[in-house]
This record gives C-alpha cells, structure tokens and sequence, in this order.
C-alpha cells in the first residue's frame, strides 16, 4: 500500500518525461496519454483511498520513507511519503479534478500544435502538486512547491508568441520567489530551531518551542502562502495569469495550486496554533484579502479576471477559516474542496464560452447566450448559485461554517471577521450575479472580431462539456454529503483536531444574516444590469471603479515601491560597483602590472649581473640566518 | 704505540706486521639496482653510439633508454612492494645512500618523467625531414659553428644527435641518487653527475643555436657559482661536525654527539660555522629549484633550452632538488629548525610573489611557463616548511602532479609552429582554440592545472601544500600564496582567453601532428593532470605511506 503513494507521484511524471522528451511521433497521441496517465494517477488515489476507509481512524496515516536524500553526518533528509486524511483529500481533488481538466483540454487544445508539449507541462504540475500533498518533511514539500511553481511559470506563458503571456508568467514566477524565499526561510528556521524538517517532530515539538521562534516561523510560512495563494500583498500575479489557457486557469488557478498556500498553513496547524500573533497575520491577511479580490472582481469586465477575482477572494475565506486554528482548518479544507469544484466548473463553462464567441473574453461583448449553449448554461448556472452560497448547494455549506467560525473566535475580532466575511458574501453575490447576467441573460452585444467575423456561438464538444457536467454534480452535492452527520469534520479531526468556539451568534441567525446579504448582492446586480440596458464600453466609472479595474493599483503600488525603489537600489550598487569594487580591483591590477613590468627589467640577461644577485642573495640568506640566531 | 712511531708509520711499515687489508665496502646493489640500471644504460648508449652504424642507432638509443627507465621503474616499484619505503627502510651504501620511502616515492616520479620525457626527445615529426631522413629537435651535430658551413652540411646530411638519449640517462641516473643521498658528499657528487648533462643538452637545439647555446652557457656559470658556495657550504658542515653524513652532523646539533674528533678540536660544535654552512648548503639546493633570489637563470635556459630538454628539466630537476631539500631540512637540520624556518618564511613568500608578478607581462609562452615554475617552487616551499608528517607527504604528492602538468604543456608548446620552427610568442598563439581546438582545449587543461583550478591535479596538489602549511603554523604563507595564485591564475586565463576568444591571426602558427610519441607525452600528462585531480586520494595516501625519511 505505502509504495502505492510513490507511484501517485511518478505516474505523471512520467508522461511529464515521456511527453516533452518524446518528439513529434507522440504528437497526436499526446493528448490521450496525458489524459490517461492523469486518470491512472486517479485511479491509484481512489485504491489507497478505498484502503484508508478500511482502516479505523487512529490508523489511516500511512507513511514511507523511499530513500535518504541528503546524509551528511548527523543531517538526514529523507524522501519521505506520508498519506494522511488531509493529504488524502488533497490527493483525490487534485487528481480528480486534474484528470477532468486533462479531458477538457483535448477539446479545448484540439487546435493547437504544441498540444503534446502542454500536456506534458500538465502532468508535470500533477505530480509536482501530488508531491507537495504527500511529502512527509517540508524540504520535499519545498521541492513540490518549487515544481508548482515551474508548472505555472511554463503555462501561463503557453502561448509564449503573446508578449502579455511571457511577461504574465514572469510575473507570476517573480512574484512567487518571493513567496519562496519565505518557505525557504522557514525551513531554515525550523532546522534551527528542531533540528530537523520532518513533519512529525517539527509539530509534535512546536509546543516545546518558545512562542517567539514560532511566530518567526508562522509569519514567514505565511509569506510563503501569500505568494502562492495570491493573498495581499502578494496578489498581484493571480489577474495577469489569465492570460494561459483557460485549462490551465481552471486546474492552476482556481482548484488546485492557489490552494497549496491554505494546505502549508493546515499542515503547520501546531505552529500556528503556539503563535497567537501569527494567526491574527493570516486572520488579517484572509480577511483583507477577501473583500480585495471581491471589490475587484466586481468591477472586471473580462470574464476569467472577474472569475480570477473571485479565486482570489474564495481563498481568502479559506486562509481566514485556516487562520481561525482548530476551529477552522476543516471547514478551510472543505470550501477548499467545495470551491474547487465550482470555480473548476466556472473556469470550464468561460473557456467553453470564449470557445464559442472567437475566444472574445469581454463580458460586455457577451449577452444572451443562454439558448445557444445550453449546456454550459445549466453548469455555469449550477457553479454560479453554489460560490454565492445558494441553500442545499455546496457553496452554501461551506461558506456559512466559515463564517460562523469566523464569529466564533469570539471578542471584537470575531465581530470584525465575521461582519468581514459576511459582507464578502454580499459582494460575491452580486458580482457573480453580474458575471451570470452579461454572459447569459439580455440581449446580444457580440461584436465581430479583428478579422471582422462575426462570432456564431455554439455549444461545445464533448470532450469538454462531459467535465462541465461531472464538476456541476460536485458543485451541487458535494457540500451536502460533506456535511451530513458532520461527516468531512469527523474524516479529518484525527489531523487537524476540531474545537467548538463559543459563538455570540447562533448557526440560524448566521444563516438568516446570509441569505439576508446573498439576496441583497443578487438584486443589486440584477438592478443594475438586467433591468437597464448594458453599454458595450465601459462607462467611466467613479474613482472605486477606476481603482477595482485597475486591481485597487496594485500594480501602481508594487510600481512605485518596488520597481523604482529597486531601480535606485541598482543604481546605487552599480554605481558603488564602478567605482568602489571594480576601482579597488583595476588598480591592483595596474599596481601589478606595474612592478611586474618594472620587476621584469632587473631580468636583463647577463650572467654577471645574475651571479650577484644570487652572491647577494646567499649573503642575505646567511646574514638572516646569523641574525635569527642573535635573536 | 708512542707518539713518535705512530708518526713513523705513516711512511714505513714494520717488517713484523701484515699489510692491513682494506675492507671492502659492502654494497647493497639490490637496493640501488634503479640507480644502477639506469647508469648501465647510460653507459650501453655511449656504446651505441660508438660502436652501431648512424642509421641503426636512433632506434637502438630509444629501445635503451626506454627499456632502461622502465626496467628501473619496475625496480623501485619492487623495493617498494618488499617494504623499502616503510618498515626496511635503511641507509645503504655504506651509509651514503638512502632507501626509503621518500626516496622511492621521488625515484619513481623521476623513471615515469624521463619515461615520457624520451617520448618527447624522440619525436622525428615535427621538424621536415633534412636529405629524406626525419629528424628531432636537436641540432644535427653539436660540435660546428651556428651558421657555419659545417652545420649547413651536417644539417644536409640529415644527421641527428642521438647522444641525447644516453646524457638524458645520465642526468637521469644523477637525479636518482640526490634525493637518496646520505652525506654531503653523495649530495654533491649527484648534484653534478645530473647537472652537468643538462647543461649540455641545452645547447643542444636545432634551431635558433645562438641563443640555446647561450643559455647553456648561462646556466653552467650559475650553476657552477652556486656548486661552489654548496661546496664551501659542505666544507663548513664539516669542520662543524667531523663528519659528512646526514646522521653523524643531526648527531651533533642535536647534541647527542660522540667523542670530538681531535684535529677538528678547534672548529667542532661551532654553530656559527653549522648556521653558515647550513644556509650555503641551502642555498645550493633553492639555486636547483629556481627559489627566488637565485632564479634569474630559469627564464633565460627554459626559453633557449630545446622545448623537449626544458620540459624535462622542469620537471625532473625540481623533483630530485626538492627531494633533497627535504631530506637536508628534515634529516640534518630539524634541530636547527628556529634557526631556518623564518629564512625560508621569506624565501618562500619572496619566490611565490616574484614568480606570479613578473609572470602577468610576459610574452613568450616558455618564459611564462618558467615563472610559472618559479611561483609554483613558492607553493612547493610553503608545504616544505610545514615541519610536519603532512607537510612531507604534501610536498610529494604535490611534485608528482606538477611534474606531469609541466611535461604535458612543454610538449604542447613543441606542436605549434612556423617556418621559423616553434611559435613561441603569445600573440601567435591569438585564436589558437578556433583553428585546433583539441590541442588549445589541452593546453587549457594544463594551464588550469597550474592556476589550481578544481578537479585538476593542480587544486589536489596546492590544497594538500596549503593545508599542511596552515597545520604547521604557517597560516600567513598560506594567505599570501592564496594571493600569488590569484595573480598567477590572471595570467593562465588570460593564455586562454587569448586561444579561445580573440580573432586566429591570417599568418598564424600551424599546429603540426606529431607522432604517437608526443601524443602519449601530451595523453599521460592529460590523463594524470585529471586523474588526481578527480580522485587524489589514493595517491595522497600513497604519498602519506611514502613520509616517512630514514636516519
């Protein structure tokens, strides 16, 4: 059963090697292995998912070390798997969303000539993420984090001829070394202070750790988490994304890798738990982040911005709930589950939508699409009412623990986070009711495109269509079964332990508040767009509205601090370079030059003039050795 | 006996008396059989030459010489596997030679760099053949006048010098006894049986004779000053001890001595004359090593030196002259230790600084390559004056791998011509990676080898030098050879970046193909240059076996 767990993580990695080191002959089979092996991987998840349920639950965890890595003296660093439930449930979304969206891309790249080089960057991001999910120490995970990373970098570039899709993945790669840095930083810290990086000991020791040590270590695990998560201040990426193929925002940005920072963060649990301080920075940074991503994806007129707003707002909720500590981690990881279902669909029925309208991505272009694309109209519409929380949806489970969680931490701080999240889930309904009605609802605004062809919309192959309809039965159930008789608490306290708050409000009156807000945001939404008519450009705006459709300036922010404030920190370093260091070394090296070339003339080529030298020489050398001896 | 007829004895002899028989010296000639070998065929060579037709000798000279260097390999491999190097080690020869690790470890280096140095002296291809015979790099008959009409003939004639090969074993068979030798004497006697060979194979070059004849010159002047202070050195030594082996003079600086030997009553147990004495001697050995101030004479004689000869000689005679510098330093003189490890302090930093500074404005590719000596005798030094087991073992690991680097690139420096003959000159050497880029990417091996880059022998053999050196409390020398091979790697990268990144020149040098003899030369250098620098263990542990000095 444990080398099961190696062979999770190699099955896409081999078809990561066999498809970018196959050549052309793979070409046209490219897609079908990757989907296949990407199902395999699947497969090997549901066996060892089917074994763990076999066992009690004290004895779920399984664990195996393959082989020692790094031995040098004392230091071990082991290639170690564990599988518990928590990595468990990883292991099945990633999979199992992953194999739906390798489905999808054999219709949705069907045209494109570097199909076999996209899946195999496909199943490379599989194992890379498979790898984050089951390594047993943080020095594996680093290595599943940096291989994300590479994935991403390499997809949202995809299509590279696009200078906005090279510079959104160096972007995204830059924004998350720094991230990276902190995960690095972290690892460090921890060596330092327990000696080791494997998971068991790390945690089990945190509480012998002084408080101090901790809060280091949870501060730059959070670091590390903001950048892959794309939690303020280190968002920025997320948007820019976008620009890769709509597969790759659907797997990447929105089910599975932006969640690897709630998952570093629930796995740390015991770090957090013993740095107070540190759980106020992620409860901050969750909550901030929350309302950052719904403002902007209220005012985006392009639809996978709107829906890239969105992610980054959902995982704010997650990094919220997984900040709140025990009273959270499960229901962080349950709309983690829930979430990629839904925006997994959602990412899908855009991408079947640009399918169909000349890959246009402007909302305001869109209208009435409803009776050409039924289809992704039912399963958008199901991912619609289940992220705003739609009752008996999957949204609507998840959510309404997490706000409840949220007040539950008691004191003005749960007041602060639970008013935070629930006017999150006012604006989520409103601007997903916005997305819903442009693109569905009204009349047709579709406008030619550059080559003057008007779009003729229609419903999409089978290939993608099938994944749309399997995630849309995820978004609707999927909460329901989660929540029945507690069950996704119960499958994952042996992890992360569970705690009951004491919330001054009740389940029912968080659930009134909720509906209360959900129809508020839907009839703005419905006020301001599906009464009056939609303009196709954009109207001016006020100043909110300027600053939300240009991400709330993030990038003027990073700009101004970053970008100048580095470039006059270059340009000091190079000036002190030129002068100070390349002074110091230029002159040594004309100091040499120099006395070598005045050494060189004493070489004048007469015997006599060498014969005293070497007279004077042995003279010096005898006198010296008298001398020492007076000495 | 009285005082008188002990006086009277001296020229009578009593009737009553049997004539004394002189002992005969007891002669351990299995242990000195790689001396002895290699003297044999010395003199079978000179034989050769007297006595075979010209055309059959050079094959005949070659077969010798290289089935007598092999046979005394194979000898001091066997001494070696009977344990001469460790536990039998002793003082043989009625203790003027001696058989030890040290010494075996050394005699074999020499047998392996006059082994591929004949390979060298051999090569008939580079030169165009004179009257349809080919011939070397030597002059086609030693005795006319540069640019006489006896040399034009004899250069028609297509004659060759193939007495090289016998002088080369015996300069060979000299360079095997001074490491071994025992007493100051011994000492003196190599030092010349392998000098004066050498000097003679310097004027031996086929081309530009005037100046090889010079250096020749230059060389026996200098190295016959500097015999002569090692003499009046050894002299000195002896009136300060009563005696001239190794042992007897440590015997009394140590002040375990005997009885004072009575016509020396005046001059025994004075230090000034042991402190004098010591340095002359010293002095005579740093004279062979090209140690500064007495290594004016290396740039002159490796230039005008026939390139094969000058990469002989810059190998074989820095490993026999360290040799004895350590056995002088660690057998005689460790009782005198306060008195000469500051001297050799500054001796030391002196050589490795002059050697790297005066290296950076250097333009002849041979000259270059000396100083480049000069600096790596400083490195050598530093782990000599390390005073310590380690610092032993280091200095030879350290000569094994220099040796094969030096050897290697003189045989490279053979290949690249023009019609002058070798173009030795470094803006002739502009672009040589984009016309022959196996034999620049070898030179380029060998120049990281000898600025002491990693996984080249050249790393291997300075870190063993400098760590033994900071061990034995010389930090600061380390410091400055850090320095020194700072400057010197300026100038071994800028011979690279010459070969490799500058424009080829329209009337360059062409590399010639030389024959399998220089291609082994040139491959057995390449070979060891990165053998012991990938692996050096075994051979540091070889080495480490191997440090152990008899007394």
């Amino acid at each position: 059963m444990e080398n099961l767990i190696g062979l999770l993580v190699l099955v896409p990695l081999l078809g990561a090697g066999v498809l970018l080191c196959g050549g052309r002959r793979l070409d046209s089979s490219a897609p079908w292995i990757g989907t296949l092996l990407a199902a395999l991987s699947f497969v090997i998840g549901a066996v060892l998912f089917a074994g763990m349920l076999g066992r009690d639950g004290e004895d779920r965890e399984l664990g195996t070390t393959v082989f020692s890595w790094v031995p040098v003296g004392d230091f071990r660093a082991d290639v170690g798997f564990q599988l518990d439930q928590l990595s468990m449930t990883f292991v099945l979304l990633i999979t199992g969303v992953g194999s739906l969206i390798h489905l999808y891309s054999i219709g949705y790249m069907a045209h494109d000539e570097r199909r076999r080089r996209f899946f195999g960057y496909l199943n490379l991001f599989l194992a890379a993420m498979l790898l984050l999910v089951v390594a047993d120490n943080y020095l594996l995970l680093y290595v599943g984090w940096e291989g994300v990373g590479l994935a991403s970098y390499l997809l949202i570039g995809f299509w590279q001829h696009k200078p906005s899709a090279a510079t959104a993945a160096k972007k995204a790669f830059l924004v998350n070394r720094v991230g990276d840095v902190g995960l690095s930083i972290a690892i460090m810290l921890m060596f330092t202070t327990f000696g080791t990086f494997a998971f068991g000991p790390v945690l089990e020791g945190a509480d012998r750790a002084g408080e101090g040590k901790l809060t280091a270590i949870g501060l730059v695990l959070l670091l590390a988490a903001c950048g892959k998560s794309a939690q303020v201040p280190l968002q920025s990426w997320l948007g820019d994304a976008m620009e890769g193929p709509t597969p790759v925002s659907a797997l990447i940005h929105a089910a599975t890798m932006v969640t690897a920072g709630v998952y570093l963060i629930t796995r740390s649990g015991a770090i957090f738990d013993g740095a107070p301080d540190a759980q106020t920075a992620v409860v901050t940074v969750g909550a901030v982040t929350l309302l950052f991503g719904a403002i902007v994806g209220c005012a985006k007129d392009d639809i996978k911005k709107a829906l890239a707003g969105s992610t980054m707002s959902q995982i704010g909720y997650m990094i919220l709930a997984a900040g709140l500590g025990p009273i959270g981690y499960a229901f962080a990881i349950m709309h983690l589950v829930t979430h990629g279902f839904f925006k997994a669909g959602l990412f899908l029925g855009a991408g079947s939508v640009m399918h169909g309208m000349n890959d246009e991505v402007d909302m305001r272009r869109y209208g009435g699409l409803r009776s050409y694309m039924p289809v992704t109209f039912v399963t958008f519409g199901l991912g619609y009412l289940a992220i705003i929380g739609f009752p008996g949806l999957s949204g609507f489970f998840s959510k309404d623990k997490i706000i409840e969680a949220a007040f539950a931490k008691g004191g003005t701080e749960g007041w602060i986070l639970g008013g935070t999240a629930l006017l999150g889930a006012a604006i989520t309904a409103y601007y997903m009711t916005r997305v819903m009605i442009l693109t569905f609802f009204g009349e047709k605004r579709w406008q030619p495109d550059a080559a003057g062809e008007p779009p003729h919309p229609h419903e999409s192959p089978r290939t993608m269509t099938v994944p749309m309809i399997v995630l849309a039965f995820g978004s609707v159930f999927a909460g329901g079964l989660f929540s029945l008789n507690d069950a996704f608490l119960n499958w994952l306290e042996p992890v992360t332990g569970h705690a009951e708050g004491h919330s001054p409000v009740t389940a029912v009156q968080v659930t009134a508040a909720t509906m209360v807000v959900l129809f508020v945001g839907v009839a703005l939404a419905w006020a301001q767009y599906g009464r009056a008519p939609v303009p196709v450009t954009a109207p001016r705006g006020n100043v909110l509205v300027r600053a939300a459709r240009r991400d709330l300036l993030q990038d003027d922010v990073n700009h101004i601090v970053l970008v100048r404030g580095g470039e006059h920190l270059t340009r000091s370093l190079v000036y002190l370079d030129h002068t100070v260091v390349d002074g110091v070394v230029n002159g040594t090296a004309a100091s040499v030059g120099g006395l070598s070339g005045r050494m060189r003339r004493l070489q004048n080529g007469f015997a006599r003039s060498y014969a005293v030298s070497m007279f004077g020489g042995a003279a010096v050398l005898v006198a010296a050795t008298l001398l020492m001896r007076a000495v | 006996m009285s005082h008188a007829a002990s006086v009277h004895s001296l020229w009578t002899l009593a009737a009553a008396e049997a004539p004394k028989k002189i002992p005969a010296p007891h002669i351990e000639y299995a242990q000195l059989s790689p001396t002895l070998i290699v003297l044999g065929a010395a003199v079978l060579g000179v034989l050769v030459e007297a006595f075979l037709p010209r055309r059959a000798r050079y094959h005949a000279q070659l077969l010798l010489t290289v089935v007598g260097l092999a046979a005394a390999f194979a000898a001091v491999v066997a001494l070696a596997a009977g344990g001469y190097g460790s536990d039998k080690a002793h003082v043989a020869a009625m203790g003027a030679v001696a058989v030890d690790g040290p010494a075996l470890f050394l005699q074999g280096i020499v047998l392996l760099v006059g082994l591929v140095a004949a390979f060298t002296f051999a090569e008939r291809r580079l030169e165009p053949a004179a009257n349809g015979r080919p011939v070397d790099s030597f002059a086609a008959q030693a005795a006319t006048v540069p640019g006489g009409d006896a040399e034009r003939k004899a250069v028609m004639a297509g004659l060759a010098t193939t007495e090289v090969f016998p002088v080369m074993l015996f300069a060979v068979g000299g360079m095997l006894v001074f490491p071994a030798a025992n007493d100051l004497l011994t000492l003196f006697v190599a030092l010349e049986v392998f000098s004066l060979p050498l000097y003679v194979l310097c004027a031996l070059a086929r081309r530009q004779r005037l100046l090889s004849q010079e250096s020749a010159v230059k060389y026996f002047l200098l190295g016959a000053f500097s015999s002569a202070f090692l003499l009046f050195g050894v002299a000195l030594l002896y009136g300060y001890a009563g005696t001239v082996t190794y042992s007897g003079i440590a015997e009394v600086v140590g002040g375990t001595t005997r009885t004072v030997d009575p016509a020396l009553a005046g001059t025994m147990g004075n230090d000034a004359l042991l402190l004098i004495g010591g340095a002359l001697v010293l002095m005579g050995l740093l004279f062979k090593v090209g140690a500064v101030p007495f290594h004016m004479w290396t740039p002159d004689v490796y230039q005008g030196a026939p390139t094969p000869v000058t990469g002989f000689m810059a190998a074989a005679t820095k490993v026999a002259a360290f040799g004895a510098l350590l056995r002088l330093l660690y057998v005689v003189l460790p009782g005198l230790r306060w008195d000469w490890r500051p001297v050799m302090w500054a001796v030391a930093i002196v050589t490795m600084l002059v050697g790297a500074i005066v290296a950076v404005t250097q333009t002849d590719v041979k000259r270059l390559l000396a100083y480049s000596s000069i600096a790596h005798a400083g490195f050598i030094l530093a782990g000599v004056i390390a005073t310590t087991p380690d610092g032993i073992s280091s200095v030879l690991f350290y000569l094994g791998a220099y040796s094969f680097v030096t050897l290697g690139a003189f045989a490279v420096v053979t290949l690249v011509r023009d019609a002058g003959g070798e173009a030795t000159h470094l803006t002739q050497w502009a672009g040589l990676g984009r016309r022959s880029p196996l034999v620049a990417a070898v030179f380029a091996v060998f120049l990281l080898a000898f600025a002491g880059i990693p996984l080249t022998s050249g790393f291997a053999g300075k870190f063993a030098v400098f760590k033994a050196a900071a061990q034995g409390g010389a930090a600061p020398l380390v410091i400055v050879g850090v320095l020194s091979s700072a400057i010197a790697a300026f100038f071994y990268i800028r011979v690279i970046v010459l070969m490799f990144f500058s424009e080829p020149r329209t009337e360059g040098p062409t590399v010639a193909v030389p024959s399998p003899l220089t291609s082994t030369a040139i491959a057995v250098g390449v070979a060891v240059t990165v053998l012991l620098g990938v692996a050096p263990q075994y051979f540091l542990d070889l080495a480490g076996q191997a440090g152990t000095f008899v007394r």
